[in-house]
């Protein structure tokens, strides 16, 4: 039986690295053959992707674009958590409603729904005389709209932690309540917001539906150039990109998973000490 | 007065996430001189064929991520506690590189001049023609939502309590027993989630079925072509988004009824 779900396993994580191990693998092939294998192992597919200006500045765009929508939805979400946590069941329960939506609604829907609605008053601004189109602006929109729900879902439950008599401790002894917010809700419910944050960071890296639907001509990210390629030949650079990229997802998911295993083991040690 | 703070959260999604749904409502039933029409709703009837194929595949990839993922979340949440933390993570670790990357490499392998066929024809083996195939578009989505099926599953699995398992065994429950009278029924709400969050991306995908499955189109697909594409029909793709939507909808409060709504078991 041991040994029967040790082969099962194996097979499974056979089958979801198979196609990456080949992303990286050939990465590194000596031709621009995507299924044969030239024989020796070259670097230069990961030098000419550090001299191709589109890719490179599709980059810049999707870092600008992630960077700037974590920051915002963080921001927004958590004092969002903060906020529905200590409203009536049934507010709460609205707000939480509305907060799956765009988890429950198939991406596409969401991605078709923003990209209406720009459109809708560009076209007012367009006839109002002003110049305006679906640009990185519109994108980022979208981008900080997506992560602000994965934010809350992530800092709520650290409310529900949370000793609820502390925050009203700050306000007897004298704090304002944005204060206290900021004295004592703030630094217990941290962790939360930090994964929410990295969270966010990565969804952001990683959106291509959403994206396409609301970002210009001018706003290229890189899901949407690897797109743009495998409409014509996929060039092996893009696979040295996926293979830095997959490196750098690596090294956040171990960090996050790292920070996580470290909490649960000083909450562990409250435990003990308690007792 | 903390209530205040989730106000700039009110506003923002009042007006990124109710308006553009009442957008797509106003783009569905208005023609593109803006008077009001049912002609786009009417016209979604054409699309019946991309809808029931969408679903189709939709259900099959739900039901082989099901088949492969329990029996992988049952493995998980009985190894070791570090074990069980490693191979969490090597589950989701595929889920966060661009699925577009990976599915470009699934051509690279299931092509008629890929990796397998080559390997096929080293061992003097008949090529197979597997790219363009329906089961190339059920592979890629099986691929890309597993992991998906497999960490609800496996977060309910984990949280149940061991004694009743072994409660079980003293009243006499042979394995096979203790498996369909325990764990199974525990199981229900992980896997109830597990259906939701691989049904509704594979039925609802566009691209991966463009890029594995040839000319094939998906009812994504047919929404890309009449927003982005050369369709250039806002009011009609709105429409299609509309219908999607709602059935799609319907779907979740449909699965809601039979899960219980524990509510508990959300997202990872």
């Amino acid at each position: 039986m041991k040994i029967l779900s040790k082969i099962y396993t194996w097979l499974i994580f056979a089958f979801l690295y198979a196609p990456i191990v080949v992303l990286i693998v050939f990465s590194f092939n000596n031709s621009k053959s995507r299924s044969v294998w030239a024989g020796e192992i070259t670097f230069k597919w990961y030098v000419e992707l550090f001299k191709d200006r589109e890719i490179m500045d599709a980059l810049l765009n999707t870092l600008l674009v992630a960077v700037v929508s974590a920051i915002v939805a963080t921001i927004i979400g958590t004092f969002a958590a903060i906020g529905i946590h200590s409203m009536n069941k049934k507010l709460r329960n609205t707000w939480m409603m509305v907060n799956n939506i765009p988890m429950v609604n198939p991406e596409i829907v969401t991605g078709v729904s923003l990209g209406l609605m720009f459109t809708f008053f560009i076209e007012i601004l367009k006839n109002l005389g002003f110049d305006a189109s679906l640009n990185m602006l519109t994108l980022i929109l979208a981008h900080i709209t997506f992560n602000i729900p994965y934010v809350v879902l992530s800092v709520y439950p650290k409310l529900r932690q949370m000793n609820p008599y502390s925050y009203e401790a700050a306000l007897d002894l004298g704090c304002t309540p944005i204060k206290s917010i900021f004295k004592v809700v703030l630094p217990e419910i941290m962790p939360g917001v930090i994964t929410g944050l990295i969270m966010a960071f990565t969804l952001s890296l990683d959106d291509f539906v959403i994206s396409y639907f609301t970002s210009g001509p001018s706003a290229q990210t890189l899901p949407l150039v690897i797109y743009a390629m495998t409409k014509r030949r996929i060039s092996p650079k893009v696979n040295a990109l996926s293979a830095i990229m997959f490196a750098v997802v690596l090294i956040l998911l171990i960090i996050v998973n790292l920070r996580q295993s470290k909490d649960n083991k000083s909450n562990d040690r409250k435990e003990k000490s308690f007792i | 007065m903390r209530k205040r703070v989730a106000t700039p959260y009110m506003i923002w999604m009042l007006i990124f996430i109710i308006v553009p749904l009442v957008m797509v409502v106003y783009f569905a039933f208005t023609s593109s001189s803006g008077g009001f029409t049912f002609d786009n709703i009417i016209k979604v009837k054409e699309y019946t064929g991309q809808f029931l194929q969408s679903f189709k595949i939709g259900a099959i990839s739900t039901v082989i991520c099901l088949i492969l993922g329990y029996p992988m979340a049952a493995i998980i949440s009985r190894s070791r506690e570090h074990v069980q933390r490693t191979l969490v993570m090597l589950c989701m670790i595929p889920m966060w590189m661009n699925f577009l990357l990976r599915t470009y490499s699934w051509m690279t392998l299931l092509e008629n001049n890929g990796i397998i066929n080559n390997i096929l024809e080293y061992f003097h083996l008949p090529r197979l023609q597997m790219i363009n195939t329906e089961g190339a578009i059920i592979l890629g989505m099986v691929y890309n939502f597993l992991p998906f099926m497999i960490m609800p599953i496996y977060s309910v699995m984990a949280k149940i309590d061991y004694r009743l398992i072994e409660a079980a065994q003293d009243l006499g429950c042979n394995s096979f027993a203790v498996v369909r009278r325990v764990i199974l029924p525990l199981s229900v709400p992980g896997v109830i989630s597990g259906i939701t969050m691989v049904f509704v991306p594979s039925a609802s995908t566009f691209i991966i079925s463009k890029l594995l499955g040839g000319g094939d189109m998906m009812i994504g697909d047919i929404i890309e072509a009449q927003i982005q594409g050369g369709a250039n029909n806002l009011n009609l793709g709105a429409a299609i988004s509309l219908v999607l939507m709602v059935v799609v909808l319907i779907t979740m409060a449909i699965m809601n009824i039979f899960g219980d709504t524990e509510s508990e078991v959300s997202l990872i």
